[in-house]
């Protein structure tokens, strides 16, 4: 290791300084791993060892006598099925939509023909570097009435600048002939955008979903501004943050839901409040970290796309 | 001779002209003398501002306390500043993740650290409430290594605070941040490095005067939009994070505004009013950074 030779057989000394360095930053990114990784880990032995023991901070290392009781409790908590329903619906309606309209927008704003193209994108991506704040925003989404209503969290968030820019410069480093051919067969604009380019945007779509995807997963704030006469709405994000926050209404829950089962719910196995809060964290950890590892490609691509001046 | 002579002429009697002068300073005193009063004597009243004044006692140097009300307007959002100061962190990160030569090792750092930038601040939150609370590893760690009595409780001190929200955000970012630094670095000229080894250059040496040299203009651009928006820090981060011990410190002018609405005075107005200022500020400080940026690089970052 110490010792290499180059392309021109120079001999190589690495010397002691540089063996140092390389030690030391394995070392230290070993730990900085560690301490992304172990959190995640931690959580998730808990959430299947046995409740009186993890209540007590005794499971460090290891899962000990493994169960699945929790996560079957957590399924009886009223209001969490729910949650969960509406986390997917956002994600799934959300991320759709979000994706089509960005990447119509992005092929619009590069048609040469379109009247006061450039005016009209600047008046779209100028909404990146502004906003009214919260209270003129939660004003308006009350008067056109999507507060305490599930539409609330999909319109708002349909249009997205950033995605359109990466749209807009995909669609630029496809060759104008491609269009061409199609306009000289006769298709018309949405034609074109249908049958042509949409095929061939796919990778950057594809990027933009899985950012759309997370983001619409991940939201929070929306719920507390606009979901605030109503349960029906709350997303497991929003749910999460209240089993962490409200102990005694979290400890009512529990018990409304483990009457029945006394005799089978020994004490390994019966719902407390860090079982709960444990378990409801993997479950809503879990989409995202199952995704990550197989589209990593897309997330490193979309930031380095839009490092590019838009 | 003439010159010196000159010279004692002036000290011996006043220059006609610089008489002149002084008298027609004269004639204007009365006026300037009035603005005196009544437009520069009253920033005397500035006093007040740095001290705790309450209306019939005089102040005195007791009451004097410095700056500390012009803090209290601004200082748990100036505070989050902390994250510049440290903006540095992800590119050294990159730097020496580049440095680890063995490639499944280092593809493995960069996907366990870029992982947390993907959950949620509740989900951030959460896992600080189960890995720092009372019951939770560190304390249960090290209570079982004797190092501590009774659990600390890391959320709910208001010590460090903000440094505990860089850790956080940091623990967050930094991976990701990384990725555009790491980029950067792969576009630099592998002959010159390889020149440079040649010649001798330890890895430090190489690091000091080319990695970090070719990367920097990534990195000032970074700071540039970071300075632009750090009024704009959002609250989500502060929100999920705050509680009744450390509310008082956490409070960013977001939250602020977030709390203020809500609570029972539900001062709509007043509030809209400060984050509008918010904005307002802001979008200056982007225009200000981009025109600093444009000066110094010849290059706008917008």
């Amino acid at each position: 290791m110490s010792k290499q030779k180059n392309a021109n057989g120079v001999q190589l000394d690495k010397g002691l300084g540089d063996r140092i360095i390389s030690v030391v930053t394995y070392v230290v990114y070993a730990i900085f791993a560690f301490v992304c990784v172990y959190p995640f880990y931690y959580i998730f032995i808990n959430s299947i060892s046995a409740n009186n023991l993890s209540e007590r901070g005794k499971v460090i290392l290891y899962p000990m006598e493994i169960h699945f009781q929790n996560y079957i409790n957590v399924a009886k908590i009223p209001g969490l099925l729910n949650a969960a329903k509406i986390s997917v619906l956002r994600t799934l309606i959300g991320t759709v939509l979000t994706v089509i309209v960005a990447g119509f927008l992005g092929y619009m704003f590069t048609r040469q023909t379109l009247w006061k193209r450039k005016f009209w994108y600047r008046f779209v991506v100028v909404t990146m570097y502004f906003n009214a704040g919260i209270i003129p925003w939660y004003l308006t989404m009350n008067k056109l009435g999507l507060t305490n209503n599930f539409w609330g969290y999909i319109f708002p968030t349909i249009i997205q600048p950033f995605y359109i820019i990466l749209c807009k410069t995909f669609c630029e480093s496809v060759p104008q002939e491609l269009q061409d051919a199609g306009e000289i067969d006769g298709a018309g604009t949405l034609r074109i955008f249908f049958s042509i380019m949409l095929p061939v945007i796919k990778p950057i779509l594809a990027t933009i979903a899985i950012f759309a995807a997370v983001n619409q997963w991940n939201s929070f704030q929306d719920t507390l501004l606009l979901m605030t006469n109503t349960d029906k709405y709350n997303t497991l994000q929003y749910v999460l943050f209240q089993y962490i926050n409200q102990a005694n209404s979290l400890k009512a829950l529990i018990s409304s839901t483990t009457t029945s089962t006394n005799l089978a719910a020994t004490l390994a196995r019966a719902a407390t409040a860090t079982s709960v809060r444990m378990t409801v964290t993997v479950v809503v950890v879990l989409p995202v970290m199952m995704i990550y590892p197989f589209f990593q490609r897309f997330f490193t691509k979309g930031i380095m796309i839009g490092a590019v001046k838009g | 001779m003439r010159s010196a002579a000159k010279t004692g002429s002036v000290n011996a009697r006043l220059d006609p002209k610089k008489k002149r002068s002084y008298q027609e300073f004269l004639y204007i005193l009365p006026f300037i003398l009035l603005v005196g009063i009544f437009s520069y004597f009253p920033l005397y009243g500035w006093i007040y501002a740095f001290h705790d004044y309450q209306p019939p006692k005089p102040i005195t140097a007791e009451t004097f306390v410095g700056l500390k009300w012009f803090y209290y307007i601004v200082s748990n959002t100036v505070r989050t500043a902390v994250s510049l100061f440290f903006s540095w962190f992800p590119m050294i990160f990159a730097v020496f993740l580049n440095e680890i030569k063995c490639r499944p090792y280092q593809k493995f750092v960069q996907t366990v650290t870029t992982l947390p930038n993907f959950i949620s601040w509740v989900l951030v939150f959460s896992i600080a409430f189960n890995v720092f609370g009372s019951n939770g590893a560190v304390n249960s760690v090290m209570m079982d290594a004797g190092l501590i009595d009774k659990p600390i409780s890391f959320l709910k001190s208001k010590d460090h605070l903000w440094f505990k929200m860089w850790l956080w955000l940091t623990w967050k970012n930094a991976g990701w941040a990384a990725i555009m630094y790491l980029a950067a670095i792969t576009g630099i000229d592998e002959q010159m490095i390889e020149a440079a080894r040649v010649d001798g250059a330890t890895r430090m040496q190489i690091i000091r005067h080319i990695i970090i040299p070719s990367i920097l203009p990534t990195y000032f651009v970074i700071v540039m939009l970071n300075i632009a928006s750090f009024l704009n820090n959002g609250m989500e981060q502060y929100y999920v994070f705050q509680n009744d011990f450390n509310r008082k410190y956490i409070e960013v002018l977001d939250l602020y505004v977030y709390n203020y609405a809500r609570s029972s005075i539900k001062n709509y107005p007043l509030s809209t009013a400060i984050s509008m200022l918010k904005s307002i500020v802001s979008v200056a400080l982007l225009a200000g950074t981009n025109a600093v940026s444009k000066l110094i690089r010849g290059e706008s970052f917008i």
